[in-house]
C-alpha cells in the first residue's frame, strides 16, 4: 500500500486525533492514503465512526500495544 | 456538494468542566464538517470574557457582577470538586498528563476550525458585560438566531 501522507497523532487526546485527521485528510487528492498513527483509546471508533460519516474508507486498521495505526483513503 | 449538516450548541453553564465538553463537541462536529454554531447565554458568556481588567461604564449592580463572575475560560470554577479553587488547578495538572486540550486552546481551535461563537445579547444586559469585555471577532444575536440554526440542527445540545 503507497502512503501519501503520515499524521502522527501520538499522545493527543479528544477530540485532537480527529481535528488533525480532518485537516491531513484535506491536504491529499482523492483515492490517496493517510496514515494515521494514535494512541488515544476512543480513535478506533471515533475514526471508524468519522471515516464512515464523511465518506472516506478505512482501508486498514491494526493496533500493537495500544499504538493504533489507521489507513485511510480519501473519498 | 450537498449542505453541510448543523450542530448548535447553548452553552448556559459558566463552569469549566461543562464548557470544556461544550468545545469539544463543537471541534468534534467541525471536524465531521458540520457547521457549528455555539450560543453562549448566561453564566456560559464567561467563557468569552477576556481576562485582562477592563473598566467600561457600569452601573454598580453591573460592577458587582462584573466582580463575582470569573474573567475568562481558565478562571472558571468546576462544577463539582471546586475545592475554593483547588479543584481547577488539580485538574487542569490531570489533564496536562493525559494531553487533554486546555478549555482556552480549544476556544482558540473553535476559531480556527470556523466554529460560530455567538453572545446573547440579552443576558449580556442582565449580567451588565459589555461587547468590549468578551473576545473579539464573535458574533451577537438572540432566540431568534438559535432557532434560524436550530431549526434544521442535525445536533442541538443545551449544556
Amino acid at each position: 500500500m503507497d502512503i501519501n501522507k503520515t499524521l502522527d497523532a501520538k499522545g493527543l487526546a479528544c477530540p485532537m486525533p480527529i481535528v488533525k485527521t480532518k485537516k491531513a485528510i484535506g491536504d491529499i487528492e482523492s483515492g490517496q492514503i493517510l496514515e494515521v498513527v494514535a494512541t488515544d483509546a476512543g480513535a478506533k471508533s471515533d475514526l471508524t465512526a468519522w471515516c464512515k460519516s464523511s465518506g472516506h474508507e478505512l482501508v486498514d486498521m491494526n493496533e500493537d500495544d495500544g499504538v493504533f495505526t489507521f489507513y485511510i483513503k480519501k473519498g | 456538494m450537498a449542505e453541510n449538516k448543523k450542530t448548535n450548541i447553548i452553552l448556559f453553564s459558566g463552569e469549566y468542566d461543562k464548557a470544556m465538553a461544550a468545545y469539544i463537541i463543537a471541534n468534534g462536529a467541525a471536524a465531521y464538517d458540520h457547521d457549528v454554531t455555539i450560543f453562549h447565554t448566561f453564566w456560559g458568556l464567561n467563557a468569552l470574557r477576556k481576562d485582562e481588567k477592563l473598566q467600561p461604564k457600569k452601573s454598580f449592580m453591573e460592577k458587582m457582577f462584573g466582580k463575582m463572575m470569573p474573567r475568562g475560560a481558565d478562571n472558571m470554577p468546576l462544577s463539582k470538586m471546586q475545592f475554593l479553587g483547588m479543584g481547577p488547578k488539580m485538574i487542569k495538572g490531570v489533564m496536562k498528563k493525559h494531553n487533554a486540550m486546555p478549555l482556552p486552546d480549544l476556544i482558540d481551535m473553535a476559531k480556527e476550525q470556523d466554529i460560530t461563537l455567538l453572545a446573547c445579547t440579552m443576558t449580556m444586559d442582565l449580567l451588565g458585560l459589555k461587547k468590549e469585555e468578551l473576545l473579539d471577532d464573535i458574533e451577537y444575536g438572540g432566540v431568534a438566531a438559535y432557532i434560524a440554526e436550530g431549526e434544521d440542527g442535525a445536533i442541538n445540545l443545551f449544556i
